[in-house]
């Protein structure tokens, strides 16, 4: 992608040490051979189930994580290596997270001005009015009372405390944010007001996602493109529209087939069988071949590549391989 | 019409807080007929799991009261039974499944263990009939290898073996209830498929009524047979499934409704409900929706209204909606 790209992961692989497993010395891979590039005021959605490195990838493309291997970029410069060429404390205020759970992310005994203005006060340099028109300001932008500022966490719900979280996202203008299931903790009826605020404020920023969800309809209201990860690998990225109209690999068929429509009157496909294979004994071949109905010998023996399956979309299944 | 197998009249619980009795339930009424398949939906603070643990009496007794109603099993008030009478009906003719199965299951005990406490407290089976017949129950929940996997621990299992251990236990004594209450909340959606298709093999293979409550409309349109829709501790809606689903009548209804984020066409914004839920005791004049509802008129905040039956199965608490017209 051109140099204007927010984000460009090349090739990250991240393995952990974690003590022994059957009294040998273990190594998990958590993400194998990850690219992905987010544009600014692109939100590039990462789908996948428990265990899928979709969390561990969120924390590598913002440095929590120094990588195996392969190279982080962000804004254009190297955050990962020895050729490293812009400081963590840079990145750190260019980029920030947003986590699932907004009750967790908040100090129960700070007030709500304070937690949004401690951003501020870490970047130093405001008097003490500024800081707090700018905590004004921000809470208003989130949508928040005026008041809100005085109070404390529990006096909100659930989707307000996650406002308030974002207002704290958004305290040093950000050009990137992470959201890692924004909405997952929250109610239906307040999942779309956080999702339509985050589209807001991307539309009058500039901001890019990258957005982390294991709810595929979530995902489809605010992406522009979308990355569904099995086993640390991605297996399919493709433009929303594409992947989900037509989604290339089985694995996403799957995901799409079984999430919960509002129709009892809908034909139930048989959901696929088995689990997610075990990070400490992954099989061999194609991670997902076990539980693929369309299954051939050569995926239990050799893992498919991602590659281009369509303009602008990529799959790693060995269906889409002429022999 | 033959007796139903649950008769919940009527029911009101208050829990004790700081500021006195807060009304967590009000006023619900809903039967459960024999083999049928109710899914019990609403938002958190709706009164839904509050309604599900009435039924077993799970709920902390110095700090809840029912001011009124009654839960009528086999011929008997469940709300006024002693817990002598309670742990015989507990796990052998009602059971539950439980949200969370990790935090249901004890760390220190073998899957066997577990599945064989219900079988040789409420059945007397010895130890090895117990055994043999919780594999069987491992068999029937689909777990691959059940006669190893038995002796295993919780902690080996994935999230979705665990629920499935919990559904063995719940159905080892043929219950005739299962209450599910959020039961594949916290799994992933294929792991979801696999354990609602599950729930509904079972209720066809044993023949039992299931009670499946969820936040998620999506899970409900996929199980239920009949649907309870709850906002703020009230019923507002009661129909049979593709009724609610084609023809709903209450605008929390299609609120929720507009509210799941769609998987095929749709527009470029998400719908919410505006506003919150509100508090359980929060002063709100009339009807308790009124403050979001996009149709409120006079008649809603003049007085709480009435759960009203419009089509025989269908009921529906909104004023407007349930008027009969003058003419």
């Amino acid at each position: 992608m051109s140099a204007a790209a927010l984000v460009e992961v090349r090739n990250v692989d991240m393995a952990f040490d974690v003590g022994r497993h059957k009294g040998k010395p273990a190594r998990l891979q958590v993400l194998r051979d990850l690219s992905l590039d987010i544009a600014p005021s692109e939100t590039l959605g990462l789908v996948g189930e428990s265990g899928s490195g979709k969390s561990t990838a969120a924390r590598v493309v913002v440095g929590l994580h120094e990588p195996t291997a392969g190279t982080v970029k962000l804004f254009g410069r190297l955050i990962t290596g020895p050729e490293r060429n812009l400081n963590l404390a840079t990145v750190r205020s260019r980029t920030q997270f947003v986590f699932q759970d907004p009750q967790a992310a908040l100090n129960p005994r700070m007030r709500v001005g304070d937690s949004v203005a401690e951003p501020i006060d870490v970047a130093g340099s405001h008097t003490r009015s500024d800081r707090n028109a700018r905590v004004q300001e921000l809470l208003t932008m989130v949508g928040l009372p005026r008041d809100a500022a005085d109070r404390f966490p529990h006096e909100f719900s659930g989707g307000q405390r996650q406002r308030v979280v974002i207002a704290r996202a958004l305290a040093l203008e950000p050009a990137f944010i992470v959201c890692d299931e924004p909405v997952s903790a929250l109610d239906v009826s307040m999942q779309a007001q956080i999702v339509n605020l985050l589209m807001d404020l991307q539309a009058r920023f500039g901001i890019g996602y990258l957005f982390i969800a294991h709810d595929l309809a979530v995902v489809r209201a605010i992406a522009h493109r979308v990355g569904v990860i099995y086993s640390g690998a991605i297996v399919e990225i493709a433009r929303k529209d594409a992947l989900y109209a037509e989604p290339a690999h089985p694995y996403t068929r799957a995901l799409l087939d079984a999430v919960p429509r509002l129709d009892p009157a809908r034909k139930r496909t048989k959901p696929i069988a088995g689990e997610v294979p075990s990070l400490f004994a992954p099989p061999p071949g194609c991670r997902f071949h076990a539980r693929c109905p369309h299954v051939m010998p050569r995926c239990q023996i050799e893992e498919p590549a991602l590659r281009e399956v369509a303009p602008g979309r990529l799959a790693a299944c060995h269906l889409y391989e002429t022999t | 019409m033959a007796d139903p197998l649950l008769s919940i009249d009527d029911l009101t619980v208050q829990f004790r807080t700081d500021r006195g009795w807060s009304t967590a339930v009000e006023k619900v009424s809903f039967d459960i007929a024999d083999g049928e398949s109710i899914g019990l939906v609403g938002e958190s603070g709706s009164g839904k799991s509050v309604t599900a643990l009435s039924i077993l009496r799970l709920h902390a007794r110095a700090v809840t009261r029912f001011p009124s109603g009654s839960i009528r099993y086999a011929g008997r008030d469940l709300l006024g039974a002693n817990e002598r009478d309670l742990r015989a009906i507990r796990g052998r003719d009602i059971a539950m499944v439980f949200q969370d199965p990790m935090s249901s299951l004890n760390p220190v005990l073998t899957i066997c263990d577990q599945i064989c406490e219900p079988l040789r407290l409420h059945q007397g089976l010895s130890s090895s009939d117990a055994r043999r017949r919780a594999i069987e129950l491992l068999d029937l929940v689909r777990i691959s290898d059940a006669a190893r996997r038995v002796d295993e621990y919780p902690h080996r299992l994935s999230g979705g073996m665990r629920q499935r251990v919990m559904i063995a236990m719940a159905i080892a004594c043929r219950p005739r209830l299962l209450i599910a209450d959020e039961p594949t909340t916290a799994l992933d959606v294929t792991i979801q498929a696999q354990i609602l298709e599950l729930l509904r093999d079972l209720r066809a293979e044993l023949g039992m009524a299931v009670l499946l409550i969820s936040h998620d409309l999506g899970v409900i349109a996929e199980f239920a047979e009949r649907v309870v829709v709850m906002y703020a501790g009230r019923i507002v809606e009661d129909a049979p499934v593709e009724v609610l689903f084609r023809t709903p009548r209450h605008p929390y209804t299609e609120g929720l409704m507009a509210s799941a984020p769609p998987l095929e066409g749709g527009g470029e914004r998400l719908y919410g409900i505006p506003g919150r839920i509100p508090d359980p005791d929060e002063v709100i004049a009339g009807c308790r929706f009124g403050p979001r509802c996009a149709y409120v008129e006079a008649i809603c905040r003049a007085a709480p209204p009435e759960l009203v039956s419009v089509d025989g199965a269908h009921r529906v608490r909104c004023a407007p909606r349930t008027r009969v017209s003058q003419n």
